[in-house]
């Protein structure tokens, strides 16, 4: 398929793909991490992730309409503000779902699926209530939607840029805060033994409570993000939840590492695969691998090993 | 409002004098048929819901779930048609009521509902449907239950049914006036063809496909992604390898969005024309979750734009907005949808009766003057004779219109040479 193209322009095409995949890859990764915790740490399958996410979007739009109403001047920086504000919206949705709905279906993880999706109709007919069933048009500021042409062929999209610089800040922030504070500690002895850390006087229903709403805001800032790349509509989740649940289950369920490196793989391999066959075929192909390791090794990538 | 809405009566009433005149033994009632509303027994022989003042129909669309995006402008045209029907004194002198189902965005509940109005509600005809796959469900209940459906979207062609009259167009009416325009207007060559992974992309890819290679020109790439895809990064770099002179593209939902955001990210300026952006998938509603600063430039192959400068349009559009708020928009399937229930009124009115096999007879060759897109036409086929027309999106999304067919094209749904 490369005949009759030039060095340069087999060069910068391979360029812009890998950029393309790292971007793949960050995207990955910002929408798995919030489930990640939720799911790995405390084993809830949170089936309305993508209506987190899809607050945080509709966060970020009524940020950007106030900011072009009243604070004009400062537009170009609203995204910032509105990123903080997603996190808080999710942050605080999360928990109160936590305390009406979770708390009580700990130890049944099925129940948690079947009570979240619930959860997710719930949620979705509600932004359609408020917000009118038709998608809403989010305002960016011109600097985050061009591009930045490196040479004449090779251009990098600088919101993808945005999203890997994001994605890099967060997965740091949160590998900070579930290894080096005392609240990751307490969430990670509650994950490992949750009577021992009762019995060490860890009020584990806090922590609880922390985690999903940690779990919930990071997934706010990933649907403030990415009002860049896609839609913000009422079932707008529902296109990233499969990809979530593929990434964070195939990375190992309880490890933050084997999120990343499952991330790191799907997309490198999905966006390869993209660009030598179709569309279709690739999400196929990238399917059926993934079934065929899960089948090999059920416990995912990266698994913590502990006594039970 | 005011111009055609008279047009319309005189119309009508020209039609009931015909009518009155060529059945001979009402000739003397000439008269009071204008008057006073004809018999229900005389006009309702199959038990429909009609009383002496009132008619029952149907609209049965999605108002919750995904395709709620879509519908709702279907809906609330087929509102706006039946309060200014009512308000011209309704269908043969009966005001129209109208039962709204959900079918919540999923075939089989589709189904149900149709067997619902048409069983239990003897709704006189219904308005709905949006998806091919929801008109599927819904085509053997209305078949079995002889009920009449007015299906408003531009779909994939390859059917025809007695029970439905299609006001969208079928697939070539979309396609093959728009490649030839760009051929022959932007000297384009060169083809990439790019659509969602489902029935109505590939089968209209398939149609322009066929119609490229035709006229000796080369398709470069045909992709396809799963619905609700939002990574384009891939297949953006395909397409700039391949430099084609027209990017085709029938992308839809939700990945819409996505697809055009990332476009503009990575660096291809739609107004710049290389490469051409034609999409027969994007109408003004659809800019509304793009945004118009994403999509500026674009073209779009449609029978109708809310900016088509005719009167007719324009009195639509006011009193769109007059009911549905100023801020509302109206795509090509919108307006479809509005001239469903005028055309089963004037099928009702030319058969002088609400039972479904008259209005079945008496649809072909029915005509409406007053039709936002211009004059519009029933084919035997039970599709609607239609312009295609090019429009370029603004940035404040809106469509300008740049071309128009000079005749209007023949619905085809089962071409030859096609398949």
């Amino acid at each position: 398929m490369f005949q009759g193209y030039t060095a340069a322009e087999l060069t910068s095409i391979f360029a812009m793909q890998g950029f393309a995949g790292l971007s793949l890859f960050s995207v990955f990764v910002l929408m798995a991490l919030g489930l990640a915790i939720i799911f790995g740490q405390m084993g809830v399958i949170n089936m309305a992730h993508g209506e987190f996410m899809i607050l945080g979007a509709y966060v970020t739009y009524l940020t950007s309409n106030f900011f072009s109403e009243h604070l004009s001047s400062m537009f170009s920086l609203y995204f910032f503000v509105a990123m903080i504000l997603a996190f808080i919206a999710a942050a605080l949705l999360g928990a109160l779902v936590e305390w009406v709905l979770i708390r009580h279906l700990y130890r049944r993880p099925l129940d948690t699926l079947l009570a979240t999706w619930g959860l997710s109709l719930i949620l979705q007919q509600g932004y359609r209530t408020i917000f009118g069933a038709r998608e809403v048009g989010v305002t960016l500021p011109d600097w985050l939607m061009g591009s930045y042409a490196i040479t004449d062929m090779i251009e990098v999209p600088v919101n993808g840029l945005f999203v890997m610089c994001l994605t890099i800040l967060i997965t740091i922030g949160v590998y900070l805060v579930m290894q080096k504070s005392r609240l990751g500690k307490q969430t990670r002895a509650v994950v490992q033994n949750r009577a021992m850390a009762g019995a060490v006087g860890i009020n584990t229903e806090k922590v609880d409570r922390f985690t999903f709403a940690l779990g919930c805001g990071i997934a706010g800032i990933a649907g403030s993000a990415f009002t860049m790349i896609g839609s913000t509509g009422p079932t707008a989740g529902q296109l990233y939840i499969v990809d979530t649940f593929l990434v964070v289950v195939f990375g190992g369920a309880s490890n933050l590492l084997g999120t990343v490196a499952s991330a790191f793989t799907i997309s490198q391999a999905q966006s390869t695969m993209e660009f030598f066959l179709s569309g279709s075929m690739a999400k196929v192909l990238t399917l059926l691998t993934v079934v065929g390791i899960l089948m090999l090794r059920p416990q995912g990538l990266f698994t913590l090993k502990i006594r039970s | 409002m005011k111009n055609y809405c008279s047009k319309e009566r005189h119309g009508s009433m020209r039609r009931a004098l015909i009518r009155s005149l060529v059945s001979l033994p009402l000739a003397l009632a000439v008269s009071t048929q204008l008057m006073a509303a004809p018999a229900t027994s005389d006009v309702n022989t199959t038990g429909l819901a009609v009383t002496d003042d009132t008619v029952t129909v149907g609209i049965l669309h999605s108002v919750t779930g995904t395709m709620a995006i879509s519908e709702t402008g279907s809906v609330q045209a087929e509102k706006l048609a039946i309060d200014q029907i009512n308000a011209m004194g309704g269908v043969l002198g009966r005001k129209i009521e109208y039962i709204q189902e959900d079918g919540a965005s999923d075939w089989p509940t589709f189904a149900e509902k149709a067997k619902k109005l048409l069983v239990n509600d003897k709704v006189a005809s219904v308005f709905g449907c949006w998806t091919s796959a929801s008109r599927k469900a819904v085509l053997p209940v209305f078949e079995q239950y002889n009920g009449m459906l007015y299906y408003p979207t531009f779909y994939e062609g390859l059917e025809e049914s007695p029970n439905v009259i299609y006001t969208g167009q079928e697939a070539t009416q979309q396609i093959i006036a728009g490649i030839d325009w760009v051929v022959k207007n932007k000297g384009a060559k060169k083809f990439f063809l790019l659509g969602s992974d489902y029935i109505w992309p590939r089968t209209s890819n398939k149609i322009a496909r066929k119609h490229i290679e035709k006229l000796g020109l080369e398709v470069v790439g045909e992709e396809y992604y799963p619905l609700g895809h939002t990574q384009f990064n891939s297949v953006i770099n395909k397409i700039k390898l391949k430099k084609p002179d027209v990017l085709y593209a029938i992308v839809v939902g939700g990945s819409n969005v996505a697809f055009y955001k990332q476009l503009k990210a990575a660096g291809i300026d739609m107004t710049k024309e290389k490469p051409i952006v034609l999409t027969i998938s994007v109408t003004e509603d659809e800019i509304l979750g793009i945004g118009g600063e994403n999509i500026v430039g674009a073209y779009a192959a449609m029978k109708y734009f809310q900016s088509l400068p005719n009167d007719n349009n324009k009195a639509f559009v006011k009193a769109f907005k007059e009911k549905w708020g100023k801020d509302i928009v109206i795509g090509d399937v919108t307006q479809a949808a509005y001239l469903g229930p005028w055309l089963w009124k004037a099928a009702v009115e030319k058969a002088g009766s609400f039972d479904i096999d008259k209005i079945k007879e008496s649809s072909p060759g029915i005509e409406l003057t007053m039709a936002p897109e211009g004059y519009v036409k029933i084919h035997p086929n039970h599709h609607l004779w239609s312009k295609t027309r090019i429009g370029r999106a603004k940035d404040d999304g809106q469509y300008a219109v740049v071309f128009e067919t000079k005749e209007l094209i023949e619905p085809d749904p089962f071409p030859e040479g096609y398949q």
